[in-house]
């Protein structure tokens, strides 16, 4: 069975949500929007914790909550929408291959596309830690599924490797569970997670953060029964003769997120190397024509508020392509990481389609003190901010006037961190 | 009694209980472990090999030879995935052509069809990512890749569908020799059989020592392979090794038959039965290895290790004989590479010398050959696939995204004979698992498809072994399963809270 619409939205988590509503909301009606998961909203129904929407609407919501507003709105404005659907192939004449239990396979042509996938998280396969391989490891948020979709605890003395965000949740949740968070091993010298999650997860509840630290072997016939942690050098290399033994049962390893781009790539959509998602314009849209993309399949967030404000300016620039109200030129503004930053999004900008304000996400690529980042319009520094702090775990949200770009005819943006003494 | 009692269930167990359920004769596999293939069968190169390595007039060059002929109909009426690819022997060095010399010589002694020394330009146009100090290669085109616990699981399923009885989480603790049987003592129950065979791998001589005097000792060699990501699966064509050393065959690279890339193994010799680590060092050198055969191999693409321990002992060739003072007692022992290969040949030898003993062999008349296809959704067709999800909705399930396998293939695995019981045992049977996320995603679910399908609570779904949880006990607070609980909670709470 063939059947067309003028947008499909993969994925149902904050970004599918947010640009299904947007597309409807700028007057395209024929939008349907796919996920695999049982029940709308993705991740954000396992996070149960608050501080989300503080941003967005200034109140400090569950991500249960979060979503439910969405998902309320999205049932008002009768979006349809496919669950326990999961899109098997993508081509790059925009036609979905999908399949479920209750229409078994079917095709859908659409006119533009906004992918929405998420990410998944690093796996210790991928970290290669030697030892053997018993129960008890698990991926923070595998875990933060287990404890607050399935109601199951899932060990009692608990290392946590990795300061990423979900990692720290869980130190919290499984420490209010009963269990006892040894102890939070980080590789780098500085925590990948957001600040106030270090304070209200660890601190509060006196959870050690060991940085620069690494876990080099992992023990355990059947069940986890300890790990080894080493300290490690400036290059990152555990250093001989710092082994300790730490006895527990479970191991949650929160080391990063990759968005998820295997049907992207079936697209034949371009991706960058530093955020492994999809290069994108202003309009979030790919390589590809009329295929726009939004939220950690395009970059890993730190908030998911910043994933509605993304994914609210692909569905609209989705709208705006059905309308053919969508510019395309050659010579887009090509925006570059300069020293200090680790990516950009976008990656480049055509000035015809923005509106008052041309946004930016970064992230640095170390921690900084009071640092200024500079950007610059081809040669000439458009505008200088002070930052009290530049941490790689925190997303970088910048804004520019979009006179100030439209008004120069240039062909390159930068933003860099500013070296010393200058 | 059971006429014959066969000890251990891997590759080579299970495939001489299949050679001997085509015949009126009363079956036992007896598996200490959760689930057939659980042993070195689980965990080897996954290579079905020419058969040049093997010296000539041994037992292992012989049925090498036998073993890999018989592959393409073995894994085609058991449905079991399995591709003749070829090999090649790399020289890396000028002087590393008198081994490939060597092997060739000894590849046609043995009867290896087809082999020969390729050039530089050949090998590439083979290979195009061989390293660029690759100057030739031995050729083998017999060479195969196999899945080898899903021929152990096939085979097992096969004897159990033609009425081999299996015992599983069973360990031979003990066995009494009486005048016409044997009596083995277990952890569950007492068995009794007239004959056996003790296929137990790395504990092999230990069961031999229970009744026969000790004529062999089985050492571990340890082994580690780091499997890629799908994305480079095809970074080779054939299976390429480099020159063999003394501790064996050393690093190869090669496909899956899943479309993954294998690495590995290194080779030690350790003292522990049991040790299963990977280490800092063996992963180290299989990866440095294999990055001087190929080009373009990247640590980025690595989804996960795992250690094999090979069964050698030092009579350097299998043991395939009844032991000189336990008449009707057979050990199978010794068997490493090429025991993969010449499984096949060896449960005929085994059938051999069986039927050598005066035992009456009655071929049965109704012994099912075939085993029921397994659907593997990700390899059909659109079509295919719209029509087996009509017939059973359970198909338009997709419960591992990586590999995009469905519920229906599980709930298939769990029911059908020796079937999965435990998250790892779902995983070598269907794959949900096995892909890049490595089951982060997909192991909540399989863990609830196996709870529903067997009866059981989740938290007692294990990983592999019964002390393998996975889960302690429920949360503190059970409403956290109805997230509206929370929400209207969490509600209620700010409501309160104003209030004061």
């Amino acid at each position: 069975m063939q059947i067309e619409y003028d947008v499909v939205v993969i994925g149902a988590g904050p970004a599918g949500l947010a640009a299904a509503i947007e597309v409807k909301r700028n007057g395209v009606d024929s939008v349907l929007i796919v996920d695999r998961d049982r029940e709308l909203g993705g991740i954000l129904q396992q996070c149960i914790h608050n501080g989300f929407g503080l941003h967005l609407f200034k109140e400090e919501l569950t991500g249960p909550e979060y979503a439910e507003r969405f998902i309320n709105e999205l049932k008002e404005l009768q979006i349809e929408y496919k669950l326990e659907t999961m899109v098997i192939e993508l081509t790059k004449d925009k036609v979905i291959t999908m399949v479920n239990s209750k229409d078994g396979l079917l095709t859908v042509k659409a006119k533009a596309i906004v992918l929405a996938m998420g990410c998944r998280e690093r796996t210790r396969g991928a970290l290669n830690i030697p030892g053997t391989r018993p129960s008890g490891i698990y991926t923070a948020g595998t875990a933060q599924r287990f404890v607050n979709m399935e109601g199951y605890m899932v060990g009692k003395r608990v290392v946590i490797l990795g300061s990423g965000d979900i990692g720290l949740i869980m130190a919290r949740r499984l420490t209010l569970e009963g269990a006892e968070v040894l102890a939070v091993v980080e590789l780098l010298p500085y925590s990948s997670g957001l600040t106030r999650n270090i304070v209200q997860c660890l601190e509060d509840f006196e959870i050690p953060l060991f940085l620069s630290h690494t876990i080099t072997k992992i023990q355990g016939k059947y069940r986890l029964e300890g790990v080894w942690v080493s300290k490690v050098d400036d290059k990152r290399h555990p250093i001989e003769g710092t082994e300790v033994y730490i006895d527990c049962d479970t191991l949650l390893l929160s080391v990063g997120l990759i968005p998820e781009n295997e049907l992207s790539k079936g697209a034949d959509i371009e991706i960058d190397t530093a955020t492994n998602g999809p290069i994108v314009s202003e309009s979030m849209e790919t390589s590809t024509d009329g295929v726009f993309a939004c939220g950690n399949v395009v970059h890993v967030h730190d908030l998911a508020d910043y994933v509605t404000l993304e994914a609210r300016r692909a569905g609209k620039s989705a709208a705006k392509y059905i309308k053919k109200l969508l510019q395309h030129k050659k010579d887009n503004i090509i925006i570059s990481p300069g020293d200090g930053v680790r990516y950009i999004v976008p990656h480049h900008v055509n000035v015809d389609n923005l509106e008052d304000t041309l946004e930016l996400f970064l992230r640095v690529n170390r921690a900084y003190m009071e640092k200024n980042l500079i950007v610059k319009l081809d040669d000439t520094i458009l505008a200088v901010i002070n930052k009290k702090r530049l941490v790689p775990g925190e997303v970088e949200n910048i804004r520019i006037k979009s006179h100030m770009i439209r008004d120069r005819e240039a062909s390159f943006m930068t933003i860099e961190v500013q070296s010393e003494g200058v | 009694m059971y006429d014959i009692a066969v000890i251990g269930a891997g590759i080579i167990g299970c495939s001489i209980a299949r050679a001997l359920s085509k015949y009126q004769l009363k079956i036992v596999l007896i598996e200490k472990e959760s689930d057939v293939a659980n042993g070195t069968t689980k965990a080897n190169s996954a290579i079905i090999h020419a058969g040049y390595d093997a010296k000539p007039g041994t037992l292992k060059a012989k049925l090498n030879l036998l073993g890999n002929s018989a592959f393409d109909e073995l894994c085609k009426i058991l449905d079991v995935p399995f591709k003749r690819i070829g090999s090649m022997v790399i020289a890396l060095q000028e002087d590393e052509f008198a081994t490939l010399s060597k092997l060739y010589e000894q590849g046609v002694r043995n009867g290896v069809p087809g082999i020969k020394i390729l050039q530089q330009k050949e090998l590439r146009n083979i290979e195009p990512n061989i390293s660029d100090h690759a100057l030739g290669a031995l050729y083998a085109p017999t060479c195969g890749i196999v899945g080898p616990w899903e021929l152990a699981i096939a085979l097992a399923e096969n004897a159990a569908d033609n009425g081999v009885e299996i015992l599983l989480n069973t360990r031979v603790e003990n066995i009494k020799k009486l005048e016409n049987e044997y009596i083995l003592y277990t952890n569950n129950r007492i068995i009794s059989a007239k004959r056996v065979v003790n296929c137990a791998g790395l504990h092999a001589d230990e069961i031999n020592d229970m009744v026969a005097t000790p004529s062999f000792q089985i050492m571990p060699r340890r082994g580690e392979y780091n499997i890629m990501d799908k994305s480079v699966g095809k970074l080779v064509n054939t299976v390429v090794f480099q020159c063999p050393s003394k501790l064996g065959k050393g690093v190869l690279i090669a496909p899956t038959v899943h479309g993954n890339l294998l690495i590995g193994p290194n080779s030690e010799d350790i003292l522990e039965k049991n040790n299963f680590e990977t280490t800092k060092d063996g992963l180290k050198h299989i990866f440095d290895t294999a990055a001087r055969s190929v080009k373009k191999v990247s640590a980025s693409t690595i989804i996960t290790a795992f250690t094999g321990l090979r069964a050698r002992c030092e009579r350097d060739d299998f043991i395939i004989e009844e032991a000189t003072d336990a008449v009707g007692f057979i050990n199978v022992a010794g068997i490493e590479s090429p025991g993969l290969t010449a499984a096949p040949a060896i449960a005929d030898y085994v059938l051999d010398i069986i039927k050598g003993m005066n035992v009456d062999m009655v071929a049965k008349t109704d012994f099912v050959e075939k085993r029921r296809p397994v659907i593997r959704f990700n390899e059909l067709t659109n079509d295919e696939k719209e029509k087996i999800i009509e017939k059973d909705s359970s198909y338009g399930k997709i419960i591992c995204r990586c590999e995009n396998i469905t519920e229906g293939e599980i709930v298939d695995a769990i029911h059908r004979n020796v079937g999965a019981r435990t998250l790892d045992s779902v995983k070598r049977r269907v794959r949900p698992g096995s892909g890049r996320c490595q089951g982060g995603f997909c192991s909540p679910r399989v863990m609830e498809i196996l709870a529903r399908e067997l009866e059981i609570d989740m938290s007692k779904v294990v990983k592999d072994h019964p002390k393998s949880y996975i889960l302690t006990a429920q949360t503190k607070d059970t409403s956290m399963f109805d997230l509206h609980a929370v929400n209207y909670l969490t509600k209620e709470c700010v409501a309160n809270a104003n209030r004061i």
